[in-house]
C-alpha cells in the first residue's frame, strides 16, 4: 500500500469512535469478534466490518483459535506513536532553539506592547 | 540546556529549557506577536501571526508559507492564561484563509514559566494529544516542513550539500 493510502486508511479508521473503541480493547487484551459483537449495541457484520478497517490501516491482527477469529491490537501503533513523537520532539527542540536565539538578540532587549 | 520527557502511551511530550534571561523577557516570546512570529515556525516557514489575544478565551491565528508559496494555518484557543507564569491553549489547524478546520484533531499545550535557583527562567511546555491521528495531522500540516528545514540547517552547519 502506497504510505497516502495507508495513511488514509489509518485517518479513516481512527475517525469512528466505535472503531477507537474496538481498538482501546483489543490493545489491551484479544477478542474474538463475537466477544466484541457483545459489547456494541451493533450486529456482529457491523462489528466485523468496523474490524475490517482497523485491519486495512495496520491497528489490529486477526489470527484463527479453531473457528474463531481472535482480534488483537497492533503494538505497531504504539511504536508510531513513538516515532511520531520522536519527529516532534525535533520540531520542538527547534523552537527551542530559535527562541534562545531571539532572547540572544540585543535588538529585542526593548520590550514590545504585550 | 533542553531536556526531552516523551510518553507514546500518554502521547505527550513534555520539553524542558533553561533560558539565561528574566521570566517578564522570556514571557514576551509568547506576549509579542512579532517576537512569537521569529520562532514558531522553522525559518524557511515564517509565520504571520494575525490575530493575538492571549487572555483567557482569546484566540491566536496564524500562518505559515514555505519556500513555494504554500501556506500553512493554525489557530490557538487559550484556555487559562497568568502572565508571566503560565499559559494554556488548544492548538489546531487552519485552512489557507484562517479559519479553523472543523473535526481535526488538536492538541493542548501548557507553558509554565519559573526562576530556578541561580537565575533565568525555565520553560516547561507540554503538549498532548488526543490520538497518533492528531500527531500525524500536526506532522502532517505545515510542521513536517519545519524538519526539513531544520535538517536542512543542520547540514548548513556541518557544511554538508543540501539534501534533496
Amino acid at each position: 500500500m502506497a504510505e497516502s493510502e495507508q495513511a488514509d486508511a489509518l485517518f479513516h479508521a481512527l475517525a469512528d469512535p466505535t472503531r477507537r473503541d474496538i481498538l482501546a480493547v483489543v490493545l489491551q487484551e484479544a477478542h474474538s469478534v463475537s466477544d466484541l459483537a457483545r459489547r456494541y449495541p451493533i450486529s456482529f457484520a457491523a462489528v466485523h466490518k468496523h474490524v475490517g478497517a482497523l485491519e486495512r490501516a495496520g491497528l489490529v491482527t486477526k489470527t484463527r483459535h479453531g473457528r474463531e477469529q481472535r482480534v488483537r491490537g497492533d503494538d505497531a501503533t504504539l511504536r508510531t506513536a513513538h516515532r511520531l513523537l520522536d519527529d516532534l520532539e525535533v520540531l520542538w527542540r527547534g523552537r527551542m532553539d530559535r527562541i534562545e536565539q531571539l532572547l540572544a538578540d540585543p535588538a529585542e532587549e526593548a520590550p514590545h506592547c504585550p | 540546556m533542553i531536556s526531552v520527557v516523551k510518553d507514546a502511551e500518554a502521547r505527550t511530550l513534555t520539553i524542558t529549557a533553561r533560558f539565561d534571561a528574566p521570566i517578564d523577557r522570556v514571557w514576551q516570546v509568547w506576549s509579542d506577536p512579532r517576537q512569537l512570529e521569529r520562532w514558531w515556525g522553522p525559518p524557511m516557514y515564517p509565520a504571520t501571526v494575525t490575530e493575538h489575544d492571549l487572555a483567557p478565551g482569546g484566540t491566536v491565528a496564524y500562518a505559515m508559507t514555505g519556500p513555494e508559496g504554500e501556506r500553512h494555518g493554525g489557530w490557538w484557543r487559550v484556555s487559562a492564561a497568568d502572565p508571566p507564569h503560565k499559559l494554556e491553549f488548544e492548538s489546531g489547524v487552519a485552512d489557507a484563509d484562517g479559519n479553523p478546520s472543523p473535526d481535526t484533531p488538536t492538541a493542548v499545550i501548557r507553558v509554565a514559566l519559573s526562576e530556578p535557583a541561580g537565575g533565568g527562567t525555565q520553560m516547561e511546555i507540554t503538549v498532548a494529544w488526543a490520538s497518533d491521528e492528531g500527531m500525524e495531522w500536526m506532522l502532517a500540516t505545515g510542521t513536517d516542513a519545519g524538519m526539513t528545514a531544520a535538517v536542512g540547517q543542520i547540514d548548513e552547519l556541518l557544511g554538508l550539500p543540501a539534501r534533496a
